[in-house]
């Protein structure tokens, strides 16, 4: 018997997307598409509306291994763990897979708003899979667990979403199978129950069972899982110990990235208005490529936009993030009552940020704007921001490395404790 | 671990049938699925499950007003109200499992793109849920029998064979539907309207003797037809009305129930790989 749990070979998976991202929806575009095609006429289209959301991919994981899965948005890894979960075919290439499967692309599926939280225990079980006599078996484990038991017999569309999740994890999280398939369910739910479902991961993976984790939670990946695969285009690009792919992944992501944001395709929102360029204004408003702790800092943001916003008011918002995804602090225009209800259509707006909090490192922003309160546009980890050490403090010290992710000003004083004699005075 | 179950994933080519030792696998979902479809079928109603005894009877009254009284149609040896109901019982339960399970693959699309189980167990669950309804409904007529003083005969014993003749045709159908509508939702609106038109192709509201003899034998291209007649005489018993039920007729019908429910299980099967891509 040989040590392997699932053997991915030369893994290929092809989407058609009709022409203009359309396909045919409705028996008249598909009787319409079809006379076309046999009137000769080659359909020049089609080819461009290929879309290979896997590549080639190969790689072999041992039993017992726990393996994170990471790389961008549609770098494919979705689609990875829905071939390998045989929710989709894969085009080409082949899957084995020693041992029972237990899937977790989401927590909660199939659901039923109307039914209780008892009988959706029985029912999303049966849906992953589990037997009846095993949900038995552990229905006071899950009830703990998910910390519902006064709601038990309650519809679940009476829950509060943190119920709801907490719930759904639960019966998920008491799935038994060899391998277990889990994208992204950490997204959601309160630090705390993070935490808890983590912690519990962490068990899984102690029991020896195989598990494969997709997430975009850096911090989450390094805890969990010794060996990491990275995705990119579809494309296994690195394969090995999780620190090292993590930063090719850093690195990827880096290169990818200029200050020039108008040809950045990665975007969201209805287009109004859009982001060109981000500048840095360091000491005396001049341009810099690096920021420097402590120093004052000006985010110069470039846009252009329809006339529309000649009368709408817009918010622009930029929010920054550590290398982990963390997000550290958010600044908005409309936070100190500032309106922009007159825009020019082409112009920039600055962000001063009189003191900079940062500690020495690498950042990233998203930026977004919202213009009559519809987001215009939206991308995220639209720059880099290297801070450099900076005197914050004035003093010429500052936290060590990994002391805190923030630089807050602090006044200390003295407390004077009065003496026997001096109270007496 | 002495014997580890291994799973191939490979793109499959050509058409597909069914995998029956998956469906026993996955037999404790149907029945979940069946389940759920009972239990919140008639959640925050008021009126919960009597609906299923309101609707025939409604439309029972109305088909009596309308034929009986109105239009003074034939109804063989039993009074019309009794004669529409034995016809409205399986009829009914076919127009909501067809209905019911053509939708089913799409408003399932949730489950189809989040978790792997044979598809079959969607339309297969949708086809038997409906089986509660009539189950009621069944004891409804079973009290308008002894009101009208009407006993079973023996031939009663066949009507299980009629149902499962009307379960295998709704779910043919159904099958057929169902896939079509992962792609097409052309199927939504036509759903309804084919209802409505097959229950008038159908003699449901009258009998059979209504059409000229030489047109009957088009009647059994129908399966339904099988499945309405065979149950007024199996609870009104055989002498209930005059039938183009003859044997050879029947064996037609099923022969095209058969067809369709197995054209429509390959066909259902080798389309299922791509429902998660498209629905």
């Amino acid at each position: 018997m040989s040590d392997v749990a699932i053997r991915v070979e030369n893994l290929s998976k092809l989407y058609r997307i009709g022409s203009n991202g359309e396909r045919p929806d409705t028996l008249r575009d598909a009787l319409v598409g079809a006379l076309r095609r046999n009137g000769g006429r080659p359909s020049a289209r089609a080819r461009d509306a290929e879309f290979w959301a896997l590549r080639d991919v190969s790689f072999e994981v041992k039993r017992g291994e726990v393996v994170g899965v990471i790389g961008r948005n549609g770098a494919g890894k979705s689609t990875l763990l829905k071939i390998l979960s045989r929710i989709t075919e894969p085009t080409s290439g082949r899957v084995e897979i020693h041992g029972r499967v237990g899937s977790l692309l989401e927590v909660g599926t199939g659901f039923h708003p109307e039914l209780t939280g008892r009988e959706n225990i029985y029912l999303n079980g049966a849906i992953l899979g589990m037997r009846r006599a095993e949900i038995d078996r552990r229905f006071d484990e899950i009830v703990a667990f998910a910390e519902i038991d006064r709601f038990l017999d309650t519809p679940v569309k009476r829950y509060s979403s943190g119920m709801y999740v907490r719930l759904a994890f639960a019966v998920a999280a008491h799935l038994e199978p060899e391998i277990l398939l889990v994208d992204e369910v950490l997204a959601v739910g309160d630090a705390s129950f993070q935490k808890k479902c983590l912690g519990k991961m962490g068990d899984v993976a102690g029991e020896g069972r195989t598990v494969l984790f997709v997430s975009h939670n850096m911090a989450a990946v390094e805890h969990l899982c010794p060996i990491s695969l990275l995705l990119s285009e579809g494309r296994a690009s690195s394969w090995g110990r999780t620190s090292e792919v993590v930063s090719a992944y850093l690195r990827e992501t880096d290169r990818e990235r200029t200050n020039d944001l108008s040809v950045v395709q990665d975007r969201s929102g209805n287009g109004r208005m859009r982001f060109l360029r981000v500048d840095y204004l360091g000491r005396q408003g001049l341009a810099t490529k690096t920021a420097r702790s402590g120093d004052p800092l000006a985010f110069d943001i470039h846009y252009t936009a329809d006339d529309e916003i000649r009368s709408s008011s817009v918010v622009v918002s930029l929010a920054v993030y550590d290398q982990l995804g963390r997000s550290l602090f958010l600044c908005r225009s409309d936070f100190r009552a500032m309106e922009y209800t007159d825009l020019p259509v082409r112009g920039h707006v600055i962000c001063r940020i009189p003191k900079l909090p940062l500690p020495p490192g690498r950042y990233l922003l998203n930026l977004c704007c919202e213009v009559g309160g519809q987001v215009s546009d939206w991308i995220q980890s639209a720059c880099v921001l290297d801070v450099e050490a900076g005197d914050f403090y004035g003093s010429g010290r500052i936290p060590a490395v990994g002391r805190g992710d923030l630089l807050v000003e602090q006044d200390w004083s003295e407390v004077f404790t009065l003496s026997d004699g001096a109270a007496n005075a | 671990m002495p014997d580890v179950p291994v799973t191939v994933i490979q793109a499959s080519r050509g058409l597909s049938f069914v995998d029956l030792h998956a469906l026993w696998h996955y037999r404790e979902l149907l029945y979940f699925l069946v389940w759920r479809d009972v239990k919140v079928r008639y959640k925050q109603t008021v009126l919960g499950v009597l609906w299923v005894i309101l609707q025939p009877l409604a439309s029972m009254t109305i088909f009596t007003i309308l034929f009986g009284v109105l239009l003074d149609a034939p109804s063989g040896n039993v009074p019309y109200p009794v004669f529409a109901f034995a016809g409205l019982l399986p009829w009914n339960y076919f127009a909501s499992a067809l209905t019911r399970s053509s939708a089913s693959v799409v408003s399932s699309a949730n489950l189809l793109t989040k978790i792997y189980f044979p598809r079959l167990v969607i339309p297969l669950a949708a086809v038997l849920s409906g089986l509660v309804d009539f189950a009621v409904a069944s004891i409804v007529f079973a009290v308008i029998m002894l009101v009208y003083g009407i006993a079973p005969t023996a031939a009663i014993l066949l009507l299980p064979a009629y149902l499962l003749l009307a379960m295998v045709t709704a779910l043919g159908f159904g099958l057929w539907l169902s896939a079509l509508n992962v792609r097409y939702r052309d199927v939504g609106y036509l759903v309804p309207f084919l209802v409505q038109i097959w229950m008038y192709l159908t003699p449901v509201v009258y009998a059979t003797t209504l059409i000229p003899p030489r047109y009957r034998f088009l009647l059994s291209l129908n399966p339904m037809t099988g499945v309405i007649e065979g149950f007024r005489r199996a609870l009104l018993g055989p002498g209930v009305t005059d039938t183009v039920l003859s044997p050879g007729l029947v064996a037609v019908s099923v022969g095209i129930a058969l067809a369709v429910f197995l054209s429509g299980l390959v066909f259902f099967r080798t389309t299922e790989r791509t429902f998660a891509d498209i629905v």
